[in-house]
């Protein structure tokens, strides 16, 4: 572990380094794709407007440009930063390095009452199924935290009832996706964990969700700080442990939430950002929420490139590559002995 | 050998007795499962008729009501009852060999790469059975071999195997996601109910695929009955008593995974089945040692059962029968989490 001092210099270098490296992915994921755009045409549209564009090429890039690839960039960013955060703050609260959104459960949670939003009432505006998808995540996380609020439960008890919990709430979704076939075919490009054809409208709902969630964590970061210490510690240092819990439950419900209905059920993001960001940034919640925010995005973008990138007309969806990264990180870790104590 | 105290000292039964009489008791479970299926479903037919059917009385029966009687519900009930069997069997086989009540293969993610590899082996090559019965078997194994690999660090750790699992797990599952997404509305929905473990459609060719099965591995695994017990006391005393553990432990894992592949080829990848019926077999029986015979019993029983329910509970539509016993499962192992935190598992 780095002294202290020197702590500060190097979070603030990676904090640039990934801001540069988001700022070129983003201008990377607005150019690959079945139709290739080249640097220039996307910088002068992207300056200029619509008008950037010279002839008729030029016009379907501009149009392929602003009502495709620039609201999918965006969300890929949302999305990203959602479940970063929303990793680092319920591995916070349950003091868990394994606690992931996909693992635990909750985006289990988050996808039935999606489905059951789809299904059910028919729903398919945007803000109702983020609406139910944030419900369904909520009592996903409510389940857990119940659980484990008697007493300390190990990283892996919390992995096994997570695990549990996600297989009861999936049986339902699936009990309900194969009695109905029409909401099957709405949803299966979803339960992927995808990118790919989201609704652009998505976009600001979802970024102002995921800002006031960033709102609420900034809040409570400095109380989580001290929860992490331990609950007699944190009541202690005058943190009202109720309080902070709550908050953070419902911000990560949030979250979840609202990537959930936006993107689908993507697992393993929420796991390997905070995991990141606490090899930089040490045991400062601040640091660890700031600097998951900008991994999360990054994360997310770089998966949805990667996707387009190697499959040629096709693509790889998002939440698959996502797997592929996060995965072997969550194996590296499960071997690691410490992982027990922790 | 140790007895148990009914009622004071008046009443005390062997627990070998116990067993036979658990044994008995579940028999009779699954006579009255079999009548449930054999005799009721979507077409109603005459109690009296499918008896005339079932012992070969055709008089009175319409051709549709023979087929339906032999071709549909009587396979149905056989796939059932061996596909439980052998959950119940590999449950308890890898309990012992990580010597942990969690160590089931549906946990580990066995069952999870005997359906990819089926799935794959379907998507690229159509779906003929013996092919999906080659790709399960060769997933599972390769499965295996890879989380066993991943887990290994001078030794063999039963809470790290179950994590790497659940890891591997994921990334077969994003695999199978991906194959599924590919696939036309109507290959995914079937894909779909086949990966929630189905026993729906299933016919005399699948029952004679279970029956190799069956008869390949009934015997190595009574071969394999005494190591097993063995190693149930700890794999230093087994060490002690001159067996070879390690090989011990591969032959295991090999016959642990054959069966989840047979499961797997006849009825999906049905989850909590391998998980609870040892549990139950043990609980039940109060056995000490490998209950390899009364897990396979149980599991019958809980896959029949679970399958009579996934029948009726939304009748006419019918469930997989695998999300009945991932509802059912899932809430038994928070369950069972419960009780082993408290340490009274």
């Amino acid at each position: 572990m780095p002294i202290g001092s020197r702590r500060p210099r190097i979070r603030r270098r990676v904090f640039a380094g990934a801001i540069v490296a988001l700022v070129v992915l983003a201008l990377m994921s607005v150019m690959v794709g079945p139709r290739p755009i080249s640097l220039e045409s996307a910088l002068a549209i992207l300056s200029e407007g619509v008008a950037g564009s010279s002839g008729a090429a030029g016009r379907v890039d501009g149009v392929v440009l602003w009502s495709l690839r620039v609201p999918r960039t965006a969300l890929a960013v949302v999305v990203g930063a959602a479940l970063g955060m929303a990793g680092a703050l319920i591995q916070a609260v349950t003091r868990n390095p394994l606690a992931d959104p996909g693992i635990i459960g909750v985006n289990a949670g988050a996808s039935l009452f999606v489905v059951l939003a789809v299904s059910v009432f028919g729903w398919s505006g945007v803000l109702a199924t983020a609406g139910a998808g944030m419900l369904g995540a909520l009592l996903a996380l409510l389940a857990i935290v119940v659980l484990s609020a008697r007493g300390r439960m190990s990283p892996l008890v919390l992995v096994l009832a997570g695990t549990a919990l996600a297989a009861t709430v999936g049986g339902v979704t699936s009990a309900v996706l194969i009695v109905d076939s029409d909401a099957f075919d709405q949803v299966r490009f979803w339960t992927v964990g995808s990118l790919a054809g989201r609704d652009p409208d998505l976009v600001w709902p979802a970024l102002g969700l995921v800002a006031l969630a960033a709102l609420a964590a900034t809040a409570i970061a400095v109380r989580v700080n001290t929860l992490a210490l331990g609950e007699d510690m944190a009541r202690s240092l005058g943190t009202s442990v109720v309080r902070t819990r709550t908050i953070a439950v419902i911000t990560v419900a949030v979250l979840c939430g609202t990537a959930t209905a936006a993107a689908g059920p993507i697992a393993f993001v929420g796991l390997t950002v905070p995991f990141a960001a606490r090899a930089v940034a040490g045991t400062d919640t601040r640091w660890i929420l700031t600097l998951s925010i900008v991994f999360g995005a990054l994360l997310m973008l770089a998966a949805d490139v990667v996707g387009r990138a190697i499959a040629g007309t096709g693509e790889l969806e998002a939440g698959i590559v996502v797997a592929f990264v996060g995965a072997p990180l969550f194996i590296w870790m499960a071997r690691r002995r410490s992982v027990e104590h922790l | 050998m140790s007895a148990l105290r009914l009622f004071g000292e008046r009443v005390s039964l062997p627990v070998r007795r116990r067993l036979v009489v658990v044994l008995v008791g579940a028999v009779f479970v699954l006579l009255g499962g079999a009548l449930v299926s054999l005799y009721t479903g979507n077409s109603s037919i005459e109690a009296k008729i499918t008896t005339g059917i079932l012992i070969g009385d055709y008089a009175g029966a319409s051709p549709f009501e023979v087929f339906t009687v032999l071709d549909v519900r009587l396979p149905r009930l056989v796939c059932a009852l061996v596909a439980g069997f052998a959950l119940g069997v590999s449950g308890a086989l890898f309990q012992e060999l990580t010597e942990n009540p969690l160590g089931s293969p549906d946990i580990i993610g066995f069952t999870g790469g005997a359906a990819t590899g089926a799935v794959l082996v379907t998507v690229t090559a159509g779906g003929a059975l013996v092919g999906t019965a080659a790709g399960a078997l060769t997933g599972g194994l390769v499965t295996a071999a890879l989380i066993y690999l991943l887990a290994w660090r001078s030794g063999l750790d039963g809470y790290r195997l179950i994590l790497v699992g659940i890891g591997v797990t994921a990334v077969l599952g994003a695999v199978r996601a991906y194959a599924l997404s590919r696939a036309d509305l109507e290959q995914a929905t079937a894909g779909l109910r086949w990966l929630s473990g189905s026993l729906t459609g299933r016919g005399w060719d699948d029952v004679a695929i279970a029956a190799i099965g069956l008869v390949i591995l009934a015997p190595a695994t009574a071969a394999l009955h005494r190591s097993v017990s063995r190693l149930s006391v700890g794999s230093d005393l087994a060490t002690s008593q001159g067996l070879d553990v390690p090989r011990a432990r591969i032959a295991i894992a090999v016959v642990g995974t054959a069966w989840v592949a047979v499961a797997v080829v006849v009825a999906g990848p049905i989850s909590f089945v391998a998980l609870a019926a040892p549990h139950i077999a043990r609980s039940l029986s109060r056995a000490s040692g490998a209950p390899l015979f009364s897990a396979g019993v149980f599991g019958a029983v809980l896959l029949l059962l679970a399958d009579v329910v996934a029948l009726r509970v939304f009748s006419p539509t019918q469930l997989p029968t695998g999300v009945v016993t991932a509802v059912v499962g899932g809430a038994y192992l928070l369950w069972l989490l419960q009780r082993l935190r408290r340490g009274t598992a």
